[in-house]
């Protein structure tokens, strides 16, 4: 029998703490889904994914009454569109984005990641008219996500692609100006991108996926700062013993969704993405946790050692509790969307060299940093490249997600609602690196001896 | 299959004949219940087995949530299995 003390455990973690099913995410292969006039290729998509996500959003609706836990997204993604538009004649991708956009809304799901290309050795012809047609692709829809690999450890940095992804972000940015460029919120830049990813807006449905899957990412900034607060003073043995606890009981927790999800929809079940993702909710934040190891303020000095422990915490109570973590598993550091992150960048305490340094220990990359409106282009493909390389030669998975927000200035504040959140402009070095940028071509792989 | 209901408030009158009339009338068997004064909120918690449970489960949710509102109490019905996980290996 369960003890009291267990049961208001839980509900305080699920009712104050702010613990919750972040994403029940289904991955569906569109391989099928090719073919030469462009037209009919849309309407394979659009029957497919509907068919298959048909019970996605009821099913998990009722999985959070009967278990009372809340699920706040129910999404899909997809396999990346370049792939499967490349067989046909026309150049015009972005009706594949609204193909997957429809569908999104039939089965109502709130995004619909996978409008992405995997170009980190090189372009097809389908990658390249994919890339090209992101920032109409993105502009002219509300649901679909769009991501594009530009590096790996094996292949290394795709330099072509990442100057042509400046461009492409400053696009979007344009296009989407009377709506604080909303658009570039949508676009993650990856390097080490993974399959199986569950959380947008970087999700699609990886080449060694199966036919259909469900992933499923949990969340709890909230209930690890809780816990956190109950070991004050004590050492950092005991910090990491106390996260990866909490991590524990987290994932067993999303487990149990992902499975009861999978038994009901009746399609296998691939992995528990144990991220801690923040919201801009009080009591949700990533950067409080770190706060409350000891830091006056997130981004001071300290940070990418206590972000470090964190991360890895996460990540080793997470893999006892289930035997399929995947995804990004770890903690995000998206400035937007996370309370403490926003107070930090205000006061000065984190600047986006901070932010770059703290992407070597943490999950995924630099996320929702806006910066000012007339950066250019070569700058945004800098930054890029210095995120790359990040990833590539620590093996880990590196993102950009990158707002340049048209007509505002360093301490300006952009609002993109909801999940989304709000920024403050972001300060970027003034110094230019176009000719280190026009030069083109593949940085090469990185050696893997003579570690120092 | 058992599901866990807890009730968390201010204590009065009738708390468990409010909950067991409607448990009685939808056929679901009590199989243990506890109650305790936690962090000054009164908060009782009822084992239930729901598969002989003649309405639909969202319902009995429903019904319950609606006694809770009420009586001026959180009532809550949950599958038993998401603590399980959390605290059972």
């Amino acid at each position: 029998m369960l003890r009291p003390f267990e049961i208001i455990e839980t509900l305080e973690m699920i009712e104050k703490e702010n613990l919750d099913i972040r994403t029940i995410t289904m991955g569906i292969s569109l391989r099928d889904c090719c073919h030469p006039d462009i037209n009919i290729s849309c309407q394979k998509i659009y029957d497919k994914i509907t068919r298959y996500a048909e019970k996605l959003v009821i099913t998990g609706a009722n999985i959070e009454k009967e278990y009372g836990i809340p699920i706040i997204n129910k999404r899909i993604s997809v396999t990346p569109i370049a792939l499967i538009a490349e067989s046909c004649d026309s150049a015009d991708y972005a009706k594949f984005a609204l193909a997957m956009d429809r569908a999104a809304n039939t089965v109502g799901v709130n995004f619909i990641g996978g409008f992405s290309a995997l170009v980190h050795k090189g372009y097809t012809n389908g990658d390249r008219k994919l890339i090209a047609s992101i920032p109409e692709a993105l502009s002219t829809t509300n649901k679909v996500c769009s991501s594009v690999n530009i590096a790996s450890t094996k292949a290394g940095i795709n330099m072509d692609a990442v100057a042509e992804m400046g461009i492409i972000i400053k696009k979007c940015a344009e296009l989407t100006a009377d709506n604080n460029a909303l658009a570039c919120a949508k676009l993650v830049v990856f390097a080490n991108a993974v399959e199986d990813n569950p959380f947008m807006a970087g999700a699609f449905h990886g080449i060694g996926e199966p036919e259909c899957v469900i992933n499923v990412g949990v969340s709890g900034p909230g209930v690890v700062k809780c816990a956190l607060e109950k070991v004050k003073g004590a050492d950092f043995g005991t910090v990491s013993e106390t996260i990866k606890k909490t991590a524990f009981k987290i994932t067993r927790m999303g487990e149990l969704v992902a499975r009861e999800a999978s038994r009901r929809l009746n399609v296998p079940f691939g992995i528990v993405d144990l991220s801690l993702a923040p919201t801009p909710a009080i009591g949700d934040s990533v950067a409080h946790i770190l706060e409350e190891m000891g830091l006056e303020k997130c981004g001071t000095h300290g940070t990418t050692a206590a972000l470090a422990l964190l991360n890895d915490a996460v990540k080793k109570g997470g893999v006892m509790a289930s035997s399929y973590v995947g995804g990004l598993s770890g903690a995000f550091i998206p400035v937007s969307e996370d309370a403490g992150m926003i107070s930090s960048v205000e006061c000065g305490a984190l600047s986006l060299e901070k932010l770059e340094a703290m992407t070597c220990v943490c999950s995924v990359g630099l996320d929702m940093i806006v910066v000012p409106g007339d950066t250019s282009a070569d700058t945004i493909s800098a930054i890029i490249a210095d995120e790359a390389a990040i990833g590539v030669v620590n093996t880990k998975t590196t993102a950009v997600r990158i707002i340049p927000a048209p007509g505002k200035k360093v301490g300006d504040i952009v609002e993109f609602g909801g999940l989304l959140g709000y920024a403050p402009v972001m300060k970027v070095n003034s110094y230019g690196s176009a000719d280190f940028i026009k030069r083109g071509g593949r940085i090469p792989a990185p050696l893997h001896s003579l570690k120092n | 299959m058992r599901a866990i209901i807890t009730v968390i408030g201010n204590d009065r009158v009738g708390i468990i004949a409010g909950v067991s009339n409607i448990l009685a009338a939808t056929n679901v068997n009590i199989l243990d219940i506890t109650q305790t004064i936690m962090q000054d909120v009164f908060t009782m918690i009822t084992l239930v087995e729901i598969s002989k449970c003649n309405i639909p489960f969202l319902d009995l949710s429903e019904r319950l949530e609606n006694k809770g509102v009420e009586m001026g109490l959180r009532i809550q019905i949950q599958h038993e299995d998401i603590f399980n996980s959390m605290h059972r290996i």
